[in-house]
């Protein structure tokens, strides 16, 4: 009965070689870090040569602990723009969470412990108190949280009380971003993390191709098992030249790693995928999309609640302007410079951490050259505009190409 | 009944006498439809002749006034396209509700994922590798031809799009499949992928309604062609036996042409 097409042609494709291999993987699916990566090399370049102090292992492992707390909350920021949505708030819930564990911790006496876990579910509520009234009443995410904005500010002032600034003395709070590890700790993280990965990697081969799928070839797997070790190990041994691996960055990678398997590997991460995508879809394939939005809006407060503590656990204290400043554009520029669409459906979890790098090592470029403020906001901009027109471009491209 | 030969067993879907009406509106009134299993049935009208109010009647979308509605010849009364979904009908609107963002995989088990069962609900993995094997074998089935199950929509063809739409819906245990204008919008070759497909559907015994308001599409996969004229039926004809004429008489109420009933 067929004429044009008799037979399935949805057959896998055999693996080819090493670099064909790698080929289509880099012109399908890893474009989009590639960018921000050989970016990342320029900025590295541009400040080593200014300054031989920038790749130092002391001021990498500086840049790690000022990036960890805005790249924290910049994880959630890129949840809530998978959704197609935006959140306004991160930076003021970050710092109104650190200040309700500050004073609980330091006026009240409740146990360290115990304050954290209140400070990260207020961040959590606010959240969700936020994201029902998205999902129910259908205001827009930018008008509900521009209000929390405001509003959440005041309440930060209203738990401060006239104290202003709380310092902070718990041991438990200061350990959370100031503990380095021994170097021994380092590596045997390192090397367990590299192994898991390898593990991983080639299991999910052999289940592909003992199901009958196409698989990437076993040239190409090892050469990402060599990559991930490679930066794994060399980051290593940059912290342990200095301090030690830093807890701060320990909780930041261990929130990636956490929500990149929740959005890629869950089903709920599937939903938030679909419900950026297409909202009407997800609902008629009965997906909970008031849910998944909610939930995510309280995952993002809550990781930026997580950002705040960070921040008040390294800065010693909780103030006034805790969370204020450029903190919000900051993370919301981080997960965008990383490659995470503002449209929706698309870009991932570690958007917040190339993003974070990009941020962090400009700013923190800029300071080692003693720059004056003015300058470095305008370069901040341009970089902002030049990393997401790149991505506009090459995303453009993409699209033509039929991929 | 008129015209058309009735074949000997029960229809899958009967519907009898059904009248929706809206404010003023009557958009339905009286109006009879027929469908039996491996059977293409083509459903023509003007625009407002109440070809979308009935299939909304029929996915569960809207409730009718009055007439009954024969399931696999069960009586049924839906309250909502979960009945429908329940029932085993499948509707592909002319707007596919697919995730461009997504591939095809993840499309075709949208919201009925499959999952590693070694963890809590809410932490279930994936089982990708499951997915992508079920997906490979529908799509096989049913002769589409993608360039990968892991390609995005964004990347398909109208035609590859719709193809991914009807396998989505065909998937699932379905027991009819009502095809919203299925070839408007696409292009020639594209148009040829999705009425081969149609005529798939009907070789493996899947009973298909189709809209469309191209004549030549519904001639070419249809094997029962019903009319409606302002919420009536106003013909129901098989194939073989019409010419094209005859069918845009029906539609447009013009007199030439064979004497049609309702």
């Amino acid at each position: 009965m067929s004429t044009i097409i008799n037979e399935p042609r949805v057959l896998p494709e055999h693996s080819t070689g090493f670099w064909r291999d790698l080929r289509r993987r880099i012109s399908i699916t890893d474009l989009g870090a590639l960018p921000v990566i050989l970016g990342l090399i320029v900025i590295a370049i541009v400040f080593q040569i200014a300054n031989p102090n920038f790749l130092s292992p002391l001021n990498l492992t500086n840049l790690m602990l000022q990036i960890a707390a805005v790249g924290t909350i910049s994880v959630g920021v890129v949840l809530v723009l998978l959704l197609g949505e935006v959140d306004l708030s991160v930076g003021v819930v970050s710092g109104l969470s650190a200040a309700v564990m500050a004073v609980l911790n330091v006026k009240s006496g409740v146990p360290g412990p115990i304050a954290v876990v209140c400070g990260l579910g207020v961040g959590c509520l606010i959240g969700l108190i936020q994201g029902t009234w998205i999902a129910k009443f259908r205001v827009p995410s930018f008008i509900v949280t521009l209000a929390g904005l405001l509003g959440w500010q005041g309440a930060l002032l209203y738990v401060l009380g006239n104290t202003g600034t709380v310092n902070l003395r718990d041991p438990f709070i200061l350990g959370i971003a100031g503990t380095f590890f021994p170097a021994l700790i380092g590596w045997g993280i390192a090397i367990l993390f590299a192994v898991l990965y390898a593990l991983f990697a080639l299991l999910e081969r052999r289940r592909r191709l003992s199901a009958g799928l196409a698989a990437s070839s076993r040239n190409a797997i090892i050469f990402r098992i060599v990559l991930v070790a490679v930066v794994l190990f060399g980051a290593m041994a940059v912290l342990n030249a200095n301090r030690g691996l830093p807890s701060a960055l320990v909780f930041f990678i261990g929130a990636i790693l956490v929500f990149d398997w929740i959005t890629r590997r869950t089903v709920f991460g599937r939903h938030i995928y679909a419900v950026g995508g297409n909202a009407e879809a997800a609902r008629r394939a009965s997906i909970n999309v008031d849910g998944v939005r909610i939930a995510v809006f309280g995952l993002a407060s809550m990781l930026a609640a997580f950002g705040g503590i960070l921040a008040a656990s390294r800065l010693l204290a909780v103030n006034q302007s805790s969370g204020s400043g450029d903190l919000l554009l900051n993370a919301i520029a981080a997960a965008v410079i990383g490659g995470t669409s503002l449209f929706g459906g698309r870009g991932t979890v570690w958007s917040a951490l190339l993003g974070a790098l990009v941020i962090g090592s400009i700013s923190n470029g800029m300071d080692l050259l003693a720059l004056a403020s003015p300058i470095k906001f305008m370069i901040t901009g341009a970089v902002l505009l030049f990393a997401v027109t790149v991505d506009a471009l090459a995303r453009r491209r993409r699209e033509a190409a039929g991929r | 009944m008129p015209t058309a030969a009735q074949p000997l067993h029960t229809p899958i879907l009967q519907m009898r006498g059904i009248s929706k009406r809206f404010g003023a509106v009557q958009a339905l009134e009286n109006v009879n439809l027929e469908v039996y299993a491996g059977e293409v049935v083509g459903l023509v009208g003007d625009n407002g002749a109440g070809k979308s109010t009935l299939i909304k009647c029929i996915s569960g979308i809207y409730q009718i006034d009055d007439g009954q509605i024969h399931f696999e010849g069960k009586p049924v009364t839906m309250h909502g396209p979960k009945d429908a979904a329940q029932l085993g009908i499948r509707t592909v609107y002319q707007d596919l509700a697919l995730c461009d963002n997504l591939d095809v995989v993840g499309n075709l088990f949208l919201g009925r994922e499959q999952t590693h069962r070694y963890l809590p609900r809410v932490a279930e993995p994936l089982d990708e590798t499951e997915m992508e094997k079920r997906a490979i074998t529908i799509l096989g089935d049913l002769s589409v031809t993608l360039p990968s199950v892991r390609a995005l929509i964004a990347s398909l063809s109208g035609g590859q799009r719709q193809s991914v739409a009807i396998a989505r819906a065909v998937m699932w245990n379905s027991k009819l499949v009502i095809l919203d204008e299925p070839t408007a919008a696409l292009g020639v070759a594209q148009t040829r992928q999705v009425l081969e497909l149609i005529k798939r559907l009907r070789s493996q015994g899947l009973p298909v309604i189709v809209i469309s308001h191209n004549l030549a599409d519904v001639f070419e996969v249809a094997d029962r062609i019903v009319v409606l004229r302002l919420g009536r039926n106003n013909g129901n004809f098989e194939r073989k036996n019409t010419t094209s004429e005859q069918i845009v008489a029906a539609i447009t109420g013009a007199e030439f042409g064979v004497e049609v009933a309702a």
